[in-house]
């Protein structure tokens, strides 16, 4: 039970630190992303093929956000203008793209076998393994968590509020808004990459299928229920997201009603009823948009 | 006088992607001048100031600012060249206060911010009754005038304003319009004005150009405008003033 509260919580974590890279890109910038999942692949990938090499965790998920950060980037540049439509559009088909390549290439990452036998080269005395990482990729996640509420805070922060808001009053005052949203997009990818390259190391066995378009819309979720742009409340939004999703895999045991797939797609059904319950409430008649 | 002019754009093609908006558009502006642009929704008036200021790009035509060409140049370098642009609604930093707006018109023409602020209080002395205030939380005519102030810290040759009057009362329109005048004529500011409000809008103008979809339709004195029936019956709507709706 406790094991698996512990499990419950890295998850939690893991996606903390997507949900906030997501946050700096649509909650702050406004930039809407749909692929998330393909930093978060990329950085899974990389600190899988870096640390089985050899590279210890901290270099490795340095190295992840380097990856994805820059992927990011390349994403933002090939995208006109960082339009929301196109990226919309962009950003999903980037992401089926990366996890074919994954899946494809098996020289590169293994194929539809994935990676296994990732070292989780962590280790506080005194304590387990998974306790240990949950413990790191906490502090690791409150150093993410201080960063994105600097960002949001300072003279940079609200640029990216402000083109949120009306990109056409930043340019106005002579702002390069396009550098602007790139650095937020760039920001937020590799933010993933982190998040990424903690769960393949968690997990010690990735494979292309845990890297689907769902990842991304989890993310999505997590970062609408904790109000869009609000660094603590995207925070709370991925714990709401990770027990919807993780927890109810306890029930499991107790509910003999339902099989593990019926139980698969209550959880979605879940999540989607909680989004639709926030979205009302707060959005709903009567409220300001 | 087309040697005087201060701003000349010639034959401006513009758009937004595969979408092109503006046809060959050419405007000039001698110094001092204010010029009214008017024309049905969505003709291409906003595009045509974000093309001037360099929000977007032409992809045939030539501007020019004081007889240099600025066709290819960023924004940033536009306004430090003497170029001010105030976007249509919705143009100031809601979280940030008149005072922090203003400072944000020195962004890319760095000066001397108190100095710059106190030259423009002088020529906006209602500012300072919102001074502090958190911009977004201003009336509407308020924020124009924040919007205005932002423009002049970094002391325009050329004002760009869109739609200034969008939303605003009868009372507040005529006294944003008469803080319009008194830069024009006190500071020597040339303005051009888009509007939808156009019989305001001519009363305070030199000239006008009229425009229809993406193109050069009329131009000359404001009074003429004003008073050609061709115009009254396509552009001004039913007789006085095609307010939006
Ligand atoms: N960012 C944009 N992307 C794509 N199309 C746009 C964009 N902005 C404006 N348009 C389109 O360009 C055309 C001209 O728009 P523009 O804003 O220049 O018109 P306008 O004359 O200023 O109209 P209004 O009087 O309503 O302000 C419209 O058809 C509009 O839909
Ligand atoms: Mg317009």
């Amino acid at each position: 039970m406790t094991a698996y509260l512990v499990a419950i919580l890295i998850f939690a974590v893991i996606y903390g630190f997507v949900a906030l890279g997501l946050n700096i890109q649509w909650g702050l910038t406004g930039l809407i992303n749909l692929g998330q999942v393909a930093f978060f692949a990329v950085g899974a990938y990389c600190a899988a093929l870096t640390t089985q090499a050899g590279l210890p965790l901290l270099p490795a998920l340095v190295l992840a956000a380097l990856v994805s950060g820059s992927l990011g980037g390349a994403v933002a540049l090939f995208t006109p203008r960082l339009r929301e439509d196109y990226l919309a559009i962009v950003t999903l088909g980037f992401s089926e793209f990366v996890r074919l390549i994954f899946l494809n290439e098996k020289w590169l990452a293994g194929g539809p076998d994935g990676i296994a036998g990732i070292p989780r080269p962590v280790t506080i005395p005194g304590l387990d393994s998974e306790t240990s990482f949950l413990v790191i990729a906490a502090v690791l996640l409150a150093v993410a968590f201080w960063f994105s509420q600097r960002l949001a805070h300072f003279p940079i922060g609200r640029t990216l509020r402000a083109i949120r808001e009306d990109e056409t009053v930043v340019a106005s005052i002579g702002k390069p808004t396009l550098t602007y949203k790139t650095l937020a997009f760039v920001l937020g990818a590799a933010l993933a990459g982190i998040g990424g390259a903690l769960f393949a190391s968690y997990l010690t066995y990735i494979s292309p299928d845990m890297f689907g378009p769902n990842v991304s819309i989890y993310v999505l979720a997590a970062v609408l229920l904790g109000r869009q742009g609000s660094t603590l409340g995207t925070l709370a939004g991925t714990a709401v997201v990770a027990v919807l999703l993780e927890g109810t895999r306890l029930l499991k045991d107790y509910i003999t009603v339902v099989d593990g797939v019926q139980l698969a797609a209550l959880r979605l059904m879940a999540l989607g009823l909680a989004l639709m319950i926030i979205v009302a409430v707060r959005y709903g008649p009567g409220r300001r948009a | 006088m087309s040697g005087s002019d201060i701003l000349v754009a010639d034959g401006l093609v513009a758009g937004y992607g595969e979408m092109q908006i503006l046809h060959g558009i050419s405007i000039r502006v001698a110094p001092g001048e204010i010029v009214t642009v008017i024309g049905p929704n969505g003709c291409g008036k906003s595009t045509l100031l974000k093309t001037l200021v360099g929000v977007i790009h032409p992809t045939a035509g030539k501007i020019s600012l004081a007889g240099h060409d600025i066709t290819n140049t960023a924004t940033r370098e536009r306004l430090r060249a003497g170029l001010g642009y105030v976007p249509q609604v919705r143009n100031v930093f809601a979280t940030m206060t008149t005072e922090e707006n203003l400072r944000m018109g020195l962004v890319a023409v760095p000066g001397p911010v108190r100095e710059r602020q106190d030259a423009v209080r002088k020529i906006l002395p209602t500012l300072g009754d919102y001074w502090s205030a958190t911009a977004g939380r201003l009336s509407g005519g308020q924020q124009q005038i924040v919007a205005l102030g932002r423009a002049l810290m970094a002391s325009p040759k050329v004002l760009l304003l869109d739609e200034p009057s969008a939303g605003l009362s009868p009372k507040a329109t005529d006294e944003v319009f008469g803080h319009i005048r008194t830069i024009s004529s006190e500071g020597g500011v040339s303005v051009v004005l888009v509007e939808q409000n156009a019989h305001k809008a001519l009363a305070i103008s030199d000239r006008c150009y009229v425009l229809a979809e993406g193109r050069n339709r009329l131009d000359g004195i404001a009074v003429s405008i004003a008073s050609n029936p061709e115009v009254g019956r396509i552009y001004l709507g039913a007789g006085d003033g095609a307010e939006k709706p």
